[in-house]
């Protein structure tokens, strides 16, 4: 936790720097007639985040944190792979509403979750990974009229499925 | 006394058919809108205009006004049974709802929001109704200092009364801050802070994409990783009898916060470009501020969730009062409200008190029922949304990322935003676990697209010199409490370090 605590503010730190330097394209000091230009306010609130970053760090060597006093790991070998496992499912999600549309997607990652995380049955991972998305498919497209991410050409034939079935 | 009789026709206008028939059903419609993770009333309003144009002007604002109202008290439902505040003006609401859910106090938490909503629409009702000629002329008085002076005050709040590490809080109040600049400069109209040269930041960071990111991504993870997946959020007492008990608790456990939420958020819902979101940030604040027991907030106190809750209904019905008197909309939804009403003929202004004051009469007049209909229709419902958290945490936290990725595609329509959401969820994820407190950078998006231009327009105003803030009447005593407030903690160090030097 020590170690993480001082990199953590290092990396954030970096970031500060980044913001700053991106700020400055546009006018950081005051315009006669126009005030403050576009760059002051992100200017001084990335200076502030360095600011804070330093503080951080004077805190961690001073000890005045709890992580910059605590020897334990940041996390066990269970606590990585559920982040892994659970994180990696999310951002496999994301990666998927591309290919297999949005409600493809949220199918298939209710099957990984339910069936290979939860361990729940066939049953009811079926159940609720069709369910699910057809129900999401009513309320958005059919009563909100919001049109999710259809992803590549062979969807299609679900679509215009469902689209005969609310029109 | 004339107050009175126009008050009794404008509910008598509410109650017939037509009216109390769409109320119920904008009610109920508002209701589950709210409840949806990046669905919130201004999405309601928006989607449900064109509807209104079926039946008459007074029908239409009323139906509306229902939707408002129900999205109002549905936002609380998912800030507390998901963790995941379902508009901006829930955020505060997660605070301690959620704690409280995890607790196994679900219902107490949604008992408590219903019932603070309740006064909190009722007080502003009544205020409305009194004062609103008078109560407009008074905010049109707030100028750019003294909204940004409400600002200030808003984030030392959360410095002064935040008991976190006050460095991480610092960082997390200005990267909020910075993100919400993300885009295009609003005065100079040039794009600012386009990360990375990606072209996806030009359309800027809305405060969902943040919001989900921490709360819909980065707090289950790390409840799952904390907990290893194994928690019970259930509730046992769900009988009539249980949610007359936790009716009684709310009461006498949240009506500090109700009065501070009910009366405050009015005040705030009243101020141009203000609105229901600070108003229950500011409640939070002040309620904490004043309790005997601080250390409650954020572990589950009920009058956490009543603040936020009272205020956010009393404000929305604020909200309205500059949009009808002065033709100013006080919050996002008002501003949809005001084009519906130019769209259906009738000129918002002082006029309309006079030449349509049926119009205004039974609006004012279903503000009233809407509110009752309201609170009966979230308690009828209440065992259901609890329901959803007596399913096993495996089958609950698939769901909860599905919500939260769908309700943020469908809030921003953009992959980009979808990336930012997992890249914000991981983020906040490390960050919790190095204590980096994250409800301040989300209040620090919300508020940044008011804080922003107040303070440029008020340095303009003043060529540049600082003092507007301080030698104005209203900014002036604003401003010094927010500095009081941001320096207690230096304050509290010293008087600690001189008493452990005199011994």
């Amino acid at each position: 936790m020590r170690q993480g605590e001082i990199s953590l503010a290092g990396i954030l730190a970096l970031f500060s720097l980044y913001l700053i330097w991106k700020s400055a394209e546009l006018p950081i000091g005051f315009i006669r007639g126009q005030g403050p230009g576009g760059g002051f306010w992100p200017f001084w609130l990335s200076v502030g985040m360095l600011l804070s970053c330093l503080a951080i760090a004077w805190n961690w060597w001073r000890g005045n944190s709890p992580a910059s006093v605590s020897d334990e790991p940041l996390m066990d070998a269970f606590g990585w792979r559920t982040v892994l496992h659970v994180g990696g499912g999310v951002v496999g999600f994301v990666a998927l509403i591309s290919v297999v549309s949005m409600y493809g997607a949220v199918a298939l990652f209710l099957v990984y979750y339910l069936r290979f995380l939860g361990r729940h049955s066939w049953l009811l991972t079926l159940a609720i990974a069709l369910i699910l998305p057809i129900g999401l498919f009513f309320f958005f497209e059919g009563a909100m009229q919001v049109s999710m991410p259809q992803g590549l050409p062979f969807t299609q034939p679900f679509f215009d499925l469902m689209y005969d079935i609310i029109y | 006394m004339e107050v009175l009789s126009f008050l009794a026709s404008g509910v008598l206008t509410a109650l017939e058919p037509i009216n109390l028939g769409l109320i119920l059903i904008g009610v109920t419609v508002g209701l589950f809108i709210g409840a949806m993770p990046g669905l919130g009333s201004v999405n309601g309003v928006a989607i449900l205009l064109p509807v209104t144009f079926l039946v008459p002007p007074a029908s239409a604002i009323i139906f509306l006004a229902a939707i408002y109202y129900g999205a109002m008290y549905g936002g609380a439902i998912s800030s507390v049974t998901l963790g995941i505040p379902g508009a901006s003006t829930a955020v505060a609401t997660t605070f301690d709802g959620r704690p409280l859910a995890l607790q196994g106090r679900a219902s107490l938490a949604l008992v408590t929001a219903a019932l603070a909503s309740f006064v909190g629409g009722t007080v502003a009702t009544v205020f409305f109704s009194l004062f609103a000629p008078l109560l407009a002329t008074v905010a049109l008085n707030f100028g750019p200092p003294e909204i940004f002076a409400l600002m200030l005050l808003a984030f030392a709040t959360f410095v002064g009364l935040g008991g976190d590490d006050i460095p991480k809080t610092i960082f997390s109040i200005c990267f909020g801050l910075v993100l919400a600049t993300v885009g295009f400069d609003t005065i100079s109209g040039e794009p600012r802070l386009v990360l990375f040269d990606i072209q996806g930041f030009i359309r800027g960071i809305g405060f969902i994409v943040l919001a989900i990111g921490v709360y819909g991504i980065g707090e289950m993870l790390w409840t799952i990783e904390q907990t290893r997946g194994d928690i019970t959020t259930t509730n046992p007492r769900m009988t009539a009898k249980g949610l007359a008990s936790d009716a009684r608790e709310a009461v006498r456990r949240g009506w500090k916060g109700t009065w501070i939420g009910s009366v405050l958020g009015f005040f705030v819902g009243v101020l141009p470009a203000a609105g229901a979101t600070p108003g229950s940030l500011m409640s939070y604040g002040v309620a904490k501020m004043i309790s005997k027991t601080p250390g409650e907030y954020g572990h589950g106190s009920p009058d956490g969730v009543a603040a936020p809750e009272a205020a956010n209904n009393s404000a929305s019905t604020g909200s309205m009062l500059p949009m009808l008197t002065l033709g100013i909309p006080g919050s996002p939804t008002t501003a949809i409200l005001l084009g519906g009403m130019v769209i259906w003929g009738l000129t918002p202004g002082p006029r309309l008190f006079i030449d349509e004051s049926e119009f205004v009469w039974g609006l004012i007049g279903s503000f009233y029922i809407s509110n009752l209909a309201a609170v009966l229709i979230n308690l009828a419902f209440i065992p259901l949304f609890v329901w959803m958290l007596r399913m096993p945490f495996t089958i609950l936290a698939p769901l909860i990322f599905v919500l939260s990725i769908v309700g943020g595609f469908a809030a921003s329509r953009s992959m980009h935003d979808l990336w930012l959401i997992v890249i914000f969820g991981l983020g906040a994820f490390f960050m919790r676990k190095f204590d980096y407190p994250l409800a301040p950078a989300v209040l620090a998006i919300v508020l940044g697209p008011i804080a922003e231009p107040t303070l440029r327009q008020s340095l303009l105003l003043s060529s540049g010199d600082p003092m507007i803030f301080f030698n104005r009447p209203i900014a002036g005593p604003i401003t010094v409490v927010a500095i009081i407030l941001i320096l207690l903690p230096a304050l509290r160090l010293l008087r600690r370090k001189r008493s452990v030097a005199s011994g």
